[in-house]
């Protein structure tokens, strides 16, 4: 059974080949084909589920990169951890793709979409199901290319591509860290695989850990969308919506939080990185939600929302083995219930001919009760309603936040996760009311292509669903709760969870806490939105609104740190590549007294300063070797 | 380093030859700055001309765009070909009795490499001026 | 120690040749001699055909000959065309060379299939009579004549045998000349484009200028190494360095000139700027031919250099090859950025590679060895593939390499397109490409060896360079086609099965790369 688990992956991998090279021949049953790979591999999963004790269990399909001692096997591991993931990815994968047959019906090139779903859905099973680093690597650049392909879907809206050129850049950044941290490994322990590497990081020098501690968590925040790296999320809301619901809500993003559980024994060793993980995590935290209050914009509000959930399961992860399995508990009450929140924004707009603005929303509730429905079970999960799926996972983590053993940490982290489910019960209400309540605003407007809004409900293809979704996330959390089955079954990949005793907040006030301030969120926002019209153009407004509609001029900072000194850079290098030699010779006299006026300009392509930078070039190397020798 | 060579005996036998360098260097440069500086200024016109001794330089056709014809190239090339094949032979005709079978072949291998390009350039024409 | 003259009536002894060792070698340079004589005699319309079988059944044959020495070449390599009384020969046949043979054997099948190719263009990539004035009435006609200087297969064979010598020679004269072998064809093949003379023929005498001009460094750094260790052979060069008491000084400005000879081939910068001109000007099969094969010998050539002969000078060349890695990667990847043109875009990437390659090539273990000689075979292969993609976008004027032309490629050739990313994906890096097994591989041979720094700057370099590959995905993909842009033409058998050649070895060596890694790893060079 376990051996031959390799089929998990197979099974995707083959449909998106079958689908990806088939062309147009198989654009009559492509999609089907698309959905029955992933099933397959979900009733795969589902078996593997109840054969497997949880214990890790390696199996090496072959010797990928043998050089010398450097050996990399292309091996998988099934143990909990791995397993509650296939279950997610596929589960929910399953979900969406086929959601995405109605959703996509429009589209003449469904095969296609279908073909890169499967190719994500194959990469995110590597990422999850390596046993070793670099497989984990592959996995994540794989997934990284699928979503750059589908965020740029709609590839005839500059905005499209510009936010896939973008999601692509910020990732690169985040796999250099992770890059690093592999090779970090490799120099110091000798091996990338999980076995060899956790067991050998006892040895290690604690600096090199926390470096390596450090650059999986800069691998993280690019994969998850974690401030400093957060912006590109955002943007890849441009692509199609089972894609945000699927890739940049339920399960890639989420990656990081999977490395971070995953590299658990390295981070036990060195609490100054876990201390990254939770700063980070709390700062993003509030970052998201405090953006979310600002858009208008539907499926923005629902991607800072992801940002900021994604903030609760780092900080969680970061906390230690008290929060281990919290963490991925709420990733998998989250996966439910944002994607049951995507699909219903997708829904949304399918009856609204693709609009995104709230403000020309209003008053859904009674055109399309099942979307409403739906989406109203994720909302409050979403915001903790008790009882609810976020209920039980969310609360669990401002717990264990409250709970470390330093008052300060205590107080600030447990203090922004209460801060944080204050707001976003105040930005997911504003959203309920302004989508699905009020007036209909859309009756007098119409939409930006110049047609009147007919809503209507989704087909049932779209709407079964959202529906077992949100079965899921109304009772996922209890389930999982229940006798602390989840933890228990995830100890094997975590360790046990370790009850948090003595918190500066008794533990049982907190659901109080925590519901006491969601309800404050929820009234305020009721305060606001509910009570009075809605106006359809925008208002003037304060400084702070101005701020968070600008996402709190995140794009400006990464304008101004990234790309400007890039763009500034490049400019300034073509201009010494222009101008040859001597070129480079004013730059150099420009920068030190400001003399580049005097000196003559010569064109470029002359083969003798290509000749004098050669005899130049020659000059440093014999030099600096007679420099190195007699020094 | 200089301790080095001191140490091998290496570089006084080469004094008298730096020596002659360094005069030889000398003497041109004191001849080159010298001559501008006490020689006579009388300009005629045989003085402007390329070469001083009275024969005018004869331009070539303008059709060709005032340049020395490729073919010229291509029958240097030639002799090039020959000089270098000659200057092998020589040492092989000295050596050729020590060298035995070995060198004949060897030797039979190198005049047909450089008889290829030969035939090449003779059968595509390279050998017709016009 | 001058040699003894022989006595009177003392026969020579024959050197050792080992025929079976050098057989690929001298089945492509008889193949090349044969081509030239076919020139002479054959009628024009019938030498294409001829030229294409002569040189492909030597290339394969050359192919055979050495699988057929691999499957019992004996263990540890061999040396040959050993002199009386001497201890090495002057051609060193080992592992690292018979694996670098293999490659150039297989890049050059790659090459040659797209330059015998007269799909795309009629009559081919190649001027019809290379000799015309450029610009002239007759230039423009000729563009549209069927037919090429068909000279371009035995120059491409005698390029391919030198560059097949130049790696495994194994003392620096024997290096010189394979040197000068391996160069002299490119220069003119260079030169031999049907379309955009002038820009054909200010590549072909940049390169042969500046060519010319490093192997005046090479063969002066040559000469100083002669003087210091009074022999040109690499094996004895070391010998000398680790224990004499003669000036030092000639010992690394020696080292430093061979060096930058070496440097210059490999178009590593700050020797690389000969690079974008020159494979902008070239005419596309032969850029890729040198693109792929002329690296695959300036490293495997300066992998012997520094691992045979200058190995005991390490210490010292170690911080300038370390800059001049880092100047190359920074050089390829920043003004790679900007660039509008694909080939010289590609010319730059290539530049960043090379840097990559010095990281590898500086690394003198085990590992940094066959690392190395791994990401020559990938790189070759995918590059190759690359420019064979580059020749299909045509317009009117020929090739469309302006990056403003490729807009929106994917929508008009899907195919196309899609392979192109793949290849560019490859040369970015990314998993289940050969790129990244070869990446991976050198970087954590560097790191083994203790250079994290270096490593950490290649990672950086290779991330901003995948920018730029990037650029170009996005525009086949992103992009509205230009109302009048180029037209994606239907390659031929020949440049079809090129392109599939590279793009297959890519995948492969992405996905199975253990036997090349094997392969590459099975043995060290010949001491």
């Amino acid at each position: 059974m376990i051996a031959s688990s390799w089929l998990l992956v197979a099974f995707p991998a083959l449909g998106a080949l079958i689908l990806l090279a088939g062309g147009r021949r198989t654009d009559a049953w492509g999609h089907l084909l698309g959905c029955a790979t992933v099933l397959a591999s979900f009733a795969y999963g589902v078996a593997l589920f109840f054969a497997s004790d949880g214990k890790p269990t390696d199996t090496t399909l072959y010797s990928w990169m043998p050089v010398a001692d450097l050996q990399v096997d292309l091996g998988l591991r099934i143990d909990a951890l791995s397993l509650v993931f296939v279950l997610l990815i596929t589960g929910v994968g399953s979900l969406i793709h086929i959601y995405a047959i109605g959703y996509m019906s429009d589209d003449t090139d469904r095969r296609r979409f279908f073909g890169y779903f499967n190719l994500f859905v194959t990469a995110m099973l590597i990422l999850v199901l390596g046993d070793n680093f670099v497989s984990l690597y592959l996995g994540w650049e794989g997934v990284g290319l699928a979503s750059y392909l589908l965020i740029g879907w709609y590839q005839w809206k500059p905005s499209a591509a510009t936010a896939a050129k973008k999601a692509f850049i910020m990732n690169r950044v985040g796999d250099v860290g992770l890059a690093l941290a592999i090779f970090l490994m490799w120099k110091h322990i000798g091996s990338v695989s999980y076995t060899e590497v956790f067991a050998g990081i006892g040895d290690v020098d604690s600096g090199v850990i926390l470096a390596i501690g450090l650059l999986l968590l800069l691998g993280a925040c690019g994969k998850s969308g974690q401030f400093p790296l957060q912006a590109w999320l955002p943007d890849a809301m441009e692509g199609p919506t089972p894609v945000s619901a699927l890739i940049h809500a339920a399960t890639m993003v989420t990656a990081g939080v999977y490395l971070i559980a995953r590299a658990n024994p390295i981070y036990n060793a060195t609490p100054n990185a876990q201390l990254a993980v939770v700063i980070i995590g709390a700062f993003t935290l509030l970052l998201g939600a405090i953006i979310g209050c600002a858009y208008d914009d539907i499926k923005k509000v629902l991607a800072y929302s992801t940002v900021s959930q994604i903030g609760y399961m780092m900080l969680a992860v970061g906390l230690g083995p008290i929060g281990y399995a919290l963490g991925i508990m709420h990733l998998l009450t989250h996966g439910f219930f944002k994607a049951g929140l995507f699909l219903g924004a997708g829904s949304v707009m399918h009856g609204m001919n693709d609009e995104v603005d709230m403000r020309k929303f209003g008053g859904l509730w009674r055109t399309m009760p099942i979307t409403f429905v739906t989406f109203g079970i994720g909302y409050l999960a979403l915001i903790g309603f008790p009882f609810s799926a976020g209920y039980f996972s969310k609360d669990a983590i401002i717990a264990a936040a409250f709970a470390q053993e330093e008052t300060w940490r205590a107080w600030v982290f447990g203090g922004a996760a209460v801060l944080g489910a204050g707001l976003t019960a105040f930005y997911m209400t504003r959203l309920m009311l302004m989508t699905f309540f009020g007036k209909r605003r859309w009756t007098e407007l119409k939409s930006e292509d110049g047609r009147d809004f007919h809503p209507h409900e989704s087909p049932p293809v779209m709407t079964i669903p959202m529906m077992i979704l949100a079965i899921g996330s109304a009772g996922a959390g209890a389930f999982f709760v229940f006798n602390g089955q989840l933890a228990e079954w995830l100890a094997p990949s975590l360790g046990a969870l370790q009850e948090a005793e003595h918190g500066v907040v008794p533990h049982s006030a907190v659901p109080f806490i925590v519901v006491g301030i969601s309800a404050l969120g929820v009234l305020l926002a009721w305060l606001i939105f509910g009570r009075r019209e809605i106006a359809v153009e925008r208002q003037p407004v304060g400084a702070v609104v101005r701020a968070a509609r600008s996402d709190l001029y995140g794009n400006a900072l990464n304008e101004a740190v990234f790309a400007r000194p890039g763009t500034w850079l490049s400019r300034a290098l073509v201009y010494v590549d222009n101008k040859g030699v001597d070129g480079f010779v004013n730059g150099l006299a420009a920068l030190l007294g400001g003399s580049s006026g005097r000196l003559r300009r010569l064109q470029t392509g002359f083969v003798r300063s290509y000749a004098l930078s050669m005899l130049v070039g020659s000059f440093l190397l014999v030099g600096l070797l007679l420099m190195v020798r007699f020094a | 380093m200089p301790d080095d060579i001191a140490a091998s005996g290496g570089l006084d036998a080469y004094l008298p030859l730096v020596m002659l360098l360094a005069l030889s260097f000398g003497f041109a440069v004191f001849s080159v700055a010298i001559a501008p500086l006490v020689g006579p200024k009388r300009f005629n016109k045989a003085k402007s001309e390329p070469y001083e001794c009275g024969i005018e330089p004869s331009p070539q056709p303008v059709a060709g765009g005032g340049r020395i014809p490729v073919k010229f190239y291509l029958t240097g090339m030639l002799f090039i070909l020959f000089d270098i094949e000659m200057v092998f032979l020589y040492p092989y005709a000295v050596a050729a009795d020590a060298v035995g079978m070995f060198g004949f072949i060897a030797v039979t291998i190198f005049i047909v490499a450089i008889t290829i390009p030969y035939v090449y350039e003779w059968a595509r024409g390279g050998l017709e001026w016009d | 120690m001058p040699q003894q003259f022989l006595a009177q009536g003392e026969q020579l002894q024959v050197p050792a040749i080992d025929f079976a060792a050098v057989l690929p070698i001298l089945i492509v340079f008889g193949a090349a001699s044969i081509g030239v004589l076919l020139e002479a005699f054959l009628p024009k319309h019938q030498r294409w055909s001829s030229q294409i079988a002569l040189s492909l059944t030597g290339i394969v044959g050359a192919g055979i000959a050495l699988a057929a020495y691999i499957s019992d070449a004996p263990e540890g390599g061999i040396t040959t065309f050993m002199a009386q009384g001497a201890t090495t020969g002057a051609i060193a046949v080992d592992t690292p060379a018979l694996f670098l043979w293999g490659t150039l054997l297989a890049l050059g099948l790659a090459s040659l299939l797209m330059i015998g190719d007269r799909s795309l263009e009629p009559g081919g990539a190649f001027i019809s009579q290379a000799g015309l004035q450029s610009g002239g009435l007759q230039t423009r006609e000729q563009a549209n004549v069927t037919g090429m200087q068909t000279e371009i297969f035995p120059l491409t064979l005698f390029a391919l045998g030198g560059m097949m010598t130049f790696v495994a020679a194994n003392d620096l004269l024997t290096m010189f000349i394979a040197l000068e072998v391996l160069s002299l064809p490119l220069y003119l093949m260079a030169g031999l484009a049907r379309r955009r003379r002038l820009l054909s023929q200010e590549a072909a005498v940049k390169y042969f200028l500046l060519g010319a001009f490093a192997s005046a460094f090479f063969l002066y750094g040559v000469a100083l190494l002669y003087g210091y260790a009074g022999s040109v052979k690499l094996a004895e060069i070391a010998a000398a360095t680790a224990g004499s008491s003669a000036s030092d000084t000639l010992l690394y400005a020696g080292i430093g000139l061979v060096v930058v000879g070496l440097l210059f081939k490999g178009s590593v910068g700050p020797f690389h700027t000969w690079t974008p001109d020159v494979y902008q000007g070239a005419p596309t099969p032969v850029t890729g031919f040198m693109a792929a094969c002329t690296k695959v010998a300036a490293f495997g050539g300066m992998l012997r250099v520094l691992t045979v002969a200058f190995e005991p000078a390490s210490w010292e060349w170690e911080v300038p090859l370390w800059l001049i890695a880092v100047i190359s990667m920074a050089i390829g990847a920043i003004f790679g950025l900007t660039q509008r043109d694909l080939k010289r875009m590609i010319a730059y990437s290539s530049i960043a590679h090379a840097g990559f390659l010095v990281v590898g090539a500086m690394t003198l273990t085990e590992d940094g060895l066959s690392s190395t000689l791994f990401y020559l075979l990938a790189y070759g292969f995918t590059t190759i593939a690359v420019f064979g993609v580059i020749s299909l976008v045509r317009d009117a004027n020929g090739e469309a390499t302006d990056l403003s032309s490729w807009a929106g490629l994917a929508k008009r050739s899907p195919l196309v397109a899609g392979v192109f990313t793949f290849l560019l994906l490859a040369l970015a890096g990314i998993p289940l490409t050969s790129g990244f097994i070869g990446k991976f591989a050198v970087f954590s041979a560097a790191l083994a060896d203790g250079n994290a720094a270096l490593v950490v700057i290649a990672l950086v370099a290779s991330a901003v360079a995948a920018f730029f590959y990037l650029r170009v995905v996005v525009l086949m993909y992103f992009s509205e086609p230009a109302a009048e842009g180029p037209a994606v033409t239907v390659p031929g058998a020949f440049t079809t099965a090129a392109i599939t050649l590279g793009t297959a070895a890519t995948l492969v060596l992405g996905i199975v790369p253990a036997f090349a890694l094997n392969w590459a790893s099975a043995g060290g060079f010949v001491p």
